[in-house]
């Protein structure tokens, strides 16, 4: 109970810090819409091929939109040193991973939401579907798990902004991979063949969350 | 000095975590302290002992690795080699229940520029589990004067009021020891007498004050013992009195 008031905490913290500020949901916001109006605009496409580029276009407006958010919410935590105070908290170093990824998953989230309504209303799929959404679930927690991870690593170089896509992208590739080609294959109707990369999805997801959580405490101390 | 509250405002119950051993252990207890990022040596070989109810002034010049100290004191950094232990906790195997213990000023503030100072201080009653909050941020809120600005946001207060926010998110939660680092930085003459009747308070109740200053006569006013640190190097260490305050000053000029 004690770790789950923690997250609430931290939760909750990041939330209020957000209504404050608006400086990461509309930002990221801003930049998935953007992304998936030029890439409807950019291909005129039909049919398979809609499908396809269609769920590449939705995965580069989540995936870059998730890195702007945990990079800036690593850049809020460093000001004024808050991230060493709340450090230096008797929190559990993986309750701390924990609601620091509850904070990324929700604002990922609320873009997420607008971003497949923006989706389903400028490429004409059917990407409200549950097993779509399901897959984009997966994904998201995936990448928000690395992205979590990573954030706070890269945020203590000195070349931060550079840092953490260099140290995400590569290891989130499976996560990318899988969630992009589960999502076409949804959106052509081929579902009898999604199962293999959803649970490749799920195992991912699995092995980074438990690997994060055992690595956090490590990858904050100096 | 100003008059500050008394022992059962200042510290109205005992904090969980502590058992007796502990509370009867020495306060701090580093053995061969050597600290190195990369090839620089920020400490070496330092070893020093606080005992509960006393305060004790770390001094020396910019580089000497006063902050290095207290940051592997509050377990902020890991030593390269070295004992560390707090209240009879070792650290890193107990390092979470040692931070339940110790109350760290450092160089930042530690706050929330978008946050307003309750908010800033009820985030870390709710991470510290503090059970009576809302008493007891109005308590250290009251004890720095910064009882008629909770609402206001950390970004709107003077560098003086944030640090006064800082002190008080420090001993928010009770510790037997504060870790000052440079704690009278920007803060005016009534700031500093409050943070003297705190450092006073924590010393009569028992508690341990490490503190860091580049104030020679402030740290001999409030400390006990003074430690002379230089490069890294532990080079001596007396009791604090107001004749070794134009010896600390000669020698910080000397090795400046």
């Amino acid at each position: 109970m004690t770790a789950a008031r923690q997250i609430y905490a931290i939760v909750r913290k990041d939330l209020l810090l957000e209504l404050r500020a608006r400086e990461q949901v509309t930002g990221m916001a801003v930049f998935a819409l953007l992304t998936l109006v030029t890439f409807n605009f950019a291909f005129d496409l039909t049919g398979a091929d809609r499908a396809a580029s269609g769920s590449g276009a939705l995965w580069v407006a989540i995936i870059f939109a998730g890195l702007l958010g945990m990079g800036r919410a690593a850049a809020i935590d460093r000001q004024q040193g808050a991230w060493e105070g709340v450090l230096l908290s008797p929190v559990d170093r993986g309750t701390i991973f924990l609601g620091k990824l509850a904070s990324a998953l929700l604002f990922i989230g609320i873009v997420e939401a607008l971003a497949l309504a923006v989706f389903a209303a400028l490429f004409s799929l059917p990407v409200l579907h549950p097993m779509v959404l399901l897959v984009v679930c997966l994904g998201t927690v995936g990448f928000g798990t690395l992205g979590t991870l990573f954030s706070v690593m890269a945020a203590t170089t000195r070349a931060r902004e550079v840092m953490l896509p260099v140290l995400l992208f590569p290891l989130s590739l499976p996560i990318v991979i899988s969630a992009v080609r589960a999502t076409t294959l949804l959106l052509t109707d081929r579902q009898a063949e999604v199962g293999p990369w959803i649970s490749l999805l799920l195992g991912f997801d699995v092995l980074f969350l438990g690997i994060s959580y055992v690595v956090f405490g490590h990858a904050v101390e100096e | 000095m100003m008059a500050v509250a008394g022992p059962d405002v200042a510290r109205t119950e005992t904090p969980p975590g502590p058992t007796a051993a502990a509370l009867a252990a020495p306060a701090v207890e580093a053995t061969g302290l050597t600290k190195r990022y990369g090839n620089r040596l920020a400490l070496h070989d330092v070893s020093l002992r606080v005992d509960p109810s006393e305060c004790v002034g770390i001094f020396g010049p910019n580089g000497a690795g006063k902050s290095t100290l207290l940051r592997v004191l509050s377990t902020l950094a890991r030593p390269t080699a070295g004992r560390v232990r707090c209240c009879g906790l070792e650290m890193p195997a107990q390092a979470s229940e040692m931070r339940r213990l110790v109350g760290v000023v450092g160089h930042q503030t530690y706050l929330y520029d978008d946050l307003t100072v309750w908010e800033n201080l009820d985030f870390y009653a709710r991470l510290y589990g503090l059970r009576d909050a809302g008493d007891r941020i109005r308590q250290v809120l009251d004890l720095l004067g910064l009882g008629d600005r909770t609402e206001e946001r950390v970004r709107a207060l003077s560098r003086g009021l944030q640090q006064r926010l800082a002190i008080a998110r420090a001993i928010l939660h009770r510790p037997r020891v504060l870790l000052l680092d440079e704690p009278d930085t920007g803060l005016d003459r009534e700031g500093r007498d409050r943070l003297a009747s705190i450092i006073g308070e924590q010393v009569r109740l028992g508690g341990a004050v490490v503190l860091t200053t580049h104030a020679v006569e402030f740290g001999c006013q409030v400390a006990s013992r003074v430690l002379f640190l230089d490069r890294g190097r532990l080079l001596w260490e007396r009791p604090a009195s107001g004749d070794l305050v134009d010896e600390l000053e000669r020698q910080l000029r000397r090795r400046a």
